[in-house]
């Protein structure tokens, strides 16, 4: 598997804090505003953008989980079933201004599961989508992005991988090209 | 491990334990899906289940009815009373006829033991048992080992005695199973024509002494008596039946710690359990009920996963 690095840490940083101050443009001083990142890997991004959100706003940002398991149009049609993590919002969504948080946009179906999950807690005003990397051509559904991190163009052979520091060691996000040999 | 080992819920004793902390891994999902504003999920819509009852039910039936339509399946409701099985015809055939519908999964409840493996064997649908006579009743005993860990912690390790009426209870059994396979220790305790004579085999303690048991347990479940299914007397009354085994506030506030009280449901105030015992701090009764719906939602989820497409 070949890899290509393509934002590093410093890089990452940058466009979290661009993402970040892109949203406060929209969004002022997020007084009815959440963030609710898509489980398992949107919650690293909304985390990151709370810390840098607090930092530019001083105050305290309301942000939550999100898991959409049971909302996900492929199931059955897998090996094994599909086993849910924790959703935390603890907060009405009535009349709020949403931002759905993920880290790769990809097919589309995701995010589709994901405002379907989102509407079970009640009716935001608006809904917004953040995504760190937008593979754009790659789209099954007619879903595209608000506020996009960075595009990326990319065949179905290869994977995008937005890595951590609390998981994978390192802030990076990485491409992952199968050998022609494999 | 995200699989369960079995095609059909029959009973506990065909399950693992990393079968049972799958469920109840899922039911923590579902038990915050049931309390959103909105209560439900889209997993089930391409699949129908039949609720199948040849014995009376209330808590069962209505929890299994609504974790159905939570998950969004189609359902369709059979209940022996007012059906063609008055007439004659065989449980195969009965079931056979609802399958040719196009169902997907049966939800049974049988007064005969085994009737649930039976109809595994026979028919090709999921089945779920929702208590087959005397034998077993596996998503009762699954609820309350998860109810035992939500308000403990673990199940690891704890003190439970089933009082009442071991013999006749397919709660008792299955939840003996259970709580074994959880690393529970369990007792049983009830009048000596109460317990069956090889309940030794089973490993647990028993007793016909309710306040040493009491004093043995972390937590309590208190059964029912099975009037229905004694055709002979097994204790003098159930006024001294009550004197003896039945729980009240007295023996309650006595006791050196405080314990947890359960009760599968029906209850028949002041035979097993008085009225304020029932409805005091202790007892999580209803707690039970709500983590009922969530506990077959889970096994509906992951035995459905499993259905041919």
């Amino acid at each position: 598997m070949e890899k290509q690095v393509i934002l590093n840490s410093k890089h990452l940083e940058l466009t979290l804090k661009r993402l970040s101050h892109e949203l406060i443009e929209s969004h002022n001083d997020f007084s009815d505003t959440v963030l609710v990142g898509l489980q398992p890997r949107g919650i690293y991004v909304v985390s990151q953008l709370k810390k840098q959100l607090e930092i530019i706003l001083g105050k305290e940002i309301v942000c939550g989980n999100l898991d959409i398991t049971f909302f996900r149009d492929d199931f059955r049609r897998r090996e094994k079933p599909l086993i849910p993590s924790i959703t935390n919002i603890d907060f009405s969504l009535e009349n709020k201004k949403v931002v759905l948080v993920d880290d790769v946009l990809y097919t589309g179906r995701t995010i589709r599961a994901g405002l379907d999950a989102l509407l079970t807690f009640g009716r935001p005003s608006k809904v917004e989508l953040l995504v760190l990397i937008d593979r754009r051509f790659r789209r099954d559904l007619p879903i595209q992005a608000d506020y996009i991190g960075k595009m990326v163009d990319s065949l179905i052979s290869e994977r995008v991988s937005v890595e951590w520091e609390e998981i994978e060691g390192e802030d990076k996000i990485v491409l992952y090209t199968k050998d022609s040999n494999e | 491990m995200n699989n369960l080992s079995v095609d059909h819920l029959t009973g506990i004793k065909d399950l693992s334990k990393e079968d049972i902390d799958l469920i109840f891994k899922t039911a923590d999902s579902f038990k915050e899906v049931i309390n959103r504003p909105i209560k439900k999920v889209p997993s089930l819509r391409d699949i129908t289940i039949a609720n199948i009852f040849f014995e009376n039910s209330t808590r069962t039936k209505l929890s299994f009815e609504l974790a159905e339509k939570r998950l969004s399946a189609d359902i369709l409701n059979f209940s022996a009373s007012g059906s063609s099985v008055k007439k004659g015809e065989t449980l195969i055939d009965t079931v056979n006829n609802i399958l040719s519908m196009k169902v997907d999964m049966v939800i049974m409840r049988h007064p005969n033991p085994g009737a649930a493996l039976f109809l595994s064997q026979k028919v090709n649908a999921k089945i779920i048992n929702a208590g087959d006579g005397t034998h077993e009743h596996p998503t009762q005993a699954l609820l309350d080992a998860y109810s035992i860990r939500e308000k403990l912690g673990v199940v690891q390790g704890k003190k439970v005695v089933i009082v009442g009426d071991i013999l006749h209870s397919r709660v008792a059994l299955s939840n003996i199973y259970c709580l074994q396979k959880l690393g529970a220790e369990v007792m049983v305790c009830g009048p000596t024509t109460l317990i069956p004579k090889d309940m030794h085999l089973l490993n647990v303690k028993i007793s016909h002494n309710l306040r040493e048991a009491l004093e043995w347990c972390d937590v309590a479940n208190m059964l029912r008596i099975q009037s229905e299914r004694q055709e002979i007397s097994y204790f003098p009354s159930l006024r001294e039946y009550s004197m003896q085994f039945g729980l009240n506030k007295e023996i309650l506030n006595s006791l050196s710690k405080e314990i947890v009280v359960m009760h599968p449901g029906p209850i028949n105030r002041g035979v097993e359990i008085t009225s304020d015992v029932a409805d005091s701090k202790q007892s999580i009764i209803l707690n039970q009920v709500e983590n009922g719906v969530a506990i077959r939602m889970a096994v509906i989820y992951l035995l459905a996963a499993k259905i041919d497409r």
